[in-house]
């Protein structure tokens, strides 16, 4: 939020915070696209600027480490099928960051394929940014909600009770615009549908 | 020296422009068929590219050399066009380019003259300055010709008429041209503009143009068109002065294999434009007698010396990141308030000036990268929108009202509360138990201040009574919730 919103200088000690908290984990599974976007396009560049050679080694160190949540199941541990059961239509929004700078590709959507009783209906103009853009949300609110009205009215073309990304920060502004028209589409990230289990 | 860019100075900001066109229906549905089919058949000719990574890499490449040796080729290009029978013009600003523009005009006795496509002089606001000097201009591309007759500004960097669909084109056809039975037809609008042009492209003796390409190696002028308009201008007048800004020389000849394989593509969706000009001074018995190239800083020089900034000047004014951006989409390029507008315009038009305006453009972005990944010469946009965000809150922070501004508090608050889970935690029990005053029916729909930027068109889910954080303890002692 800093970083992107111009608060460079600000954003420094959060990074160090975030490397003192991490150092030792083995792997960093990070439930956000946009989190992990900053991380490997700006972590590095903002510990050489701050002439640390240590600080930056530690980063260096991290973000490797560093894995979205899609990407740590289906790149990294090779699972797709995690025995999650949910039985309901699912649209996926393929978030800007996780889609234009992680390239997840198809990661999630072969999670949700695998999932029992799910049904996954592809989202028209998917590609589109839902107008979230941290503080762009509340600097041009304007804008903001003309281009949520465009991905909602997407949403809710395709039929789906559920949309689903990568990132909250998205579906909070995709619920905010649809929860306001009156539409009852859940949205749900990721990581809630693959820990949903069968009714017993 | 005053660097001015368009109408920068007196525009409004741009989360206020682009409130007033979001009102306007006519508009959104002209931007968003027009962006439509121009990105779909960009699509098209950018897939039958196998090597399309390899050439924007080429262009990026040529581009960073070129503007790192930019001395070196702006005078080899002087060189060699004055060696073939040109004459070279340097031009610290808006005001001198059409002072100098103004004067050759003069001296060659012209009370007229004819104009292709040029961003490059709606960026010196060079039809006023002629018009104030009594010389009349007449745009002959046919999307700058509706926007001069319209007394309309340009909303695009290359379809300047794009809000426009063809029943308002009609309407300002009829009215200027004194054609009342015109109907709104295609061929029937295409007839008009160019029974109008014909006459102009015949009778007046100067001719203006703007330049995609200067070519180092020979003093050589390239100009890509669609409407043949631009053919007419650089050959029929007798006197041709073409303004270019220092930022589009390239070293060679060759060079232009590499971008004009994706500037048609990227611009238009074309493999090839249908007009591709190239001269090379004057030649006698073909084309005109005086050629005079002016080249224009504005601004660009003083770019050269941040890495990050410098990139911007590799731009070859395509406008696929304005076709391609979803924030352009909506509102259309007047909002912007800048003839420069979308992605380019929002980084493009406020380093030009320093930052002494179109300061809200840098935030007219969500940052989603889709102009970044269309670029032809892989300019990072979302990257310097950062950049000039920094720079822009560095400013402000020198100022007491910047200090106590309500975004800036709010951030260095936040800064602090993000810096230890205690500070955090406690954060989070303080806007769980604030946000009960404005919880109705279990959603925030009325937030206070900034947030209210928020409320105004979307409901919040209130923070919940366990965090994650909670869950995570409670699940580590062994009883999850």
């Amino acid at each position: 939020m800093h970083y992107n919103t111009g608060y460079h200088g600000e954003a420094v000690p959060l990074v160090r915070r975030f490397v003192q908290t991490f150092r030792d984990a083995e792997v960093v599974c990070v439930p956000s696209a946009s989190c992990v976007a900053m991380m490997r396009e700006h972590y590095e560049l903002m510990a050489e600027r701050e002439n640390d050679p240590a600080f930056l080694a530690e980063v260096r160190s991290l973000l490797p480490r560093v894995f979205e949540f899609s990407e740590l199941l289906v790149n990294r541990l090779g699972l797709e099928d995690v025995g999650a059961h949910f039985a309901d239509t699912v649209t996926y929004h393929p978030s800007c960051h996780s889609l234009r700078m992680l390239h997840v590709g198809d990661a999630p959507r072969k999670l949700l394929r695998a999932v029992c009783g799910l049904t996954l209906i592809e989202l028209p103009n998917q590609e589109q940014c839902c107008g979230f853009g941290g503080t762009f949300a509340v600097k041009n609110a304007d804008v903001s909600a003309a281009m949520l009205t465009a991905k909602d009215a997407c949403v809710i073309e395709t039929g789906a009770n559920v949309v689903t990304a990568l990132d909250n920060s998205c579906l909070m502004q995709i619920y905010g615009g649809l929860h306001r028209a009156g539409s009852a589409v859940r949205t749900m990230h990721l990581a809630e549908i693959l820990a949903s289990e069968a009714p017993r | 020296m005053s660097v001015r860019v368009g109408k920068t100075a007196t525009a409004p900001a741009f989360p206020v422009a682009a409130h007033t066109a979001l009102a306007n229906q006519q508009l959104r549905a002209n931007v968003a068929r027009a962006t439509n089919t121009i990105r779909s058949k960009r699509a098209i000719r950018v897939e039958e590219m196998p090597d399309w990574q390899a050439l924007r890499q080429s262009a990026s490449d040529i581009k960073s050399h070129t503007l790192a040796h930019l001395d070196h080729y702006l005078t080899e290009f002087e060189r060699n066009c004055e060696r073939a029978g040109g004459k070279v013009h340097w031009a610290r600003d808006a005001d001198e380019a059409n002072t100098i523009a103004i004067d050759l005009i003069r001296h060659y006795g012209g009370t007229e003259v004819i104009k292709v496509k040029t961003m490059t002089s709606d960026e010196v606001q060079m039809n006023v300055a002629l018009e104030a000097a009594g010389i009349t201009p007449i745009e002959t591309d046919l999307a700058d010709m509706i926007v001069q007759m319209g007394h309309d500004d340009p909303s695009h960097i290359v379809v300047p008429a794009l809000h426009k669909n063809r029943f308002e084109i009609a309407e300002i056809f009829r009215r200027t041209m004194n054609l009342p039975d015109l109907t709104a037809t295609p061929e029937d609008l295409a007839a008009a503009a160019r029974d109008y042009l014909r006459d102009r492209f015949l009778r007046v003796k100067i001719g203006i143009s703007g330049a995609n390409f200067a070519i180092a190696e020979t003093g050589a002028i390239c100009v890509v068109e669609s409407e043949g308009n631009g053919r007419m201008c650089i050959t029929m007048p007798e006197v041709l002065i073409t303004l270019v800004g220092v930022e589009k020389v390239i070293p060679a000849f060759q060079d232009l294999e590499v971008f004009l394989q994706l500037l048609p593509r990227s611009a238009t969706g074309e493999r090839m434009n249908p007009y591709n000009s190239l001269w090379t001074g004057v030649t006698p018995g073909d084309g005109p007698r005086a050629f005079h190239v002016i080249l224009l800083d504005n601004g660009r020089t003083a770019q050269l010396l941040d890495e990050r900034e410098r990139e911007t000047l590799a731009c070859i004014r395509c406008g696929a990141c304005l076709n391609a951006c979803p924030v352009y989409r909506e509102t259309g390029g007047l909002a912007y308030g800048s003839i420069y507008s979308g992605p380019i315009g929002a980084i493009l038009s406020p380093q030009l000036q320093n930052l002494e305006h179109s300061r809200s453009l840098p935030y007219a972005s969500t940052l989603c990268g889709a102009c970044y990944e269309v670029c032809p010469v892989k300019i990072n946009i979302p990257e310097t929108l950062i950049h000039l965000r920094g720079r822009i809150v560095r400013e402000d922070q020198k100022t007491l009202s910047g200090i106590f501004s309500a975004e800036n508090l709010a951030m260095q608050i936040a800064a602090k509360a993000f810096l230890n889970h205690r500070s955090y935690e406690a954060a989070q029990r303080l806007a769980r138990m604030g946000q009960r005053i404005f919880e109705r029916d279990g959603q925030l729909t009325n937030l206070p201040g900034m947030a209210g930027g928020w409320t105004k068109f979307r409901d919040l889910k209130p923070i919940p009574k366990s965090s994650f954080r909670d869950w995570w303890k409670a699940r580590e002692k062994g009883s999850p919730q």
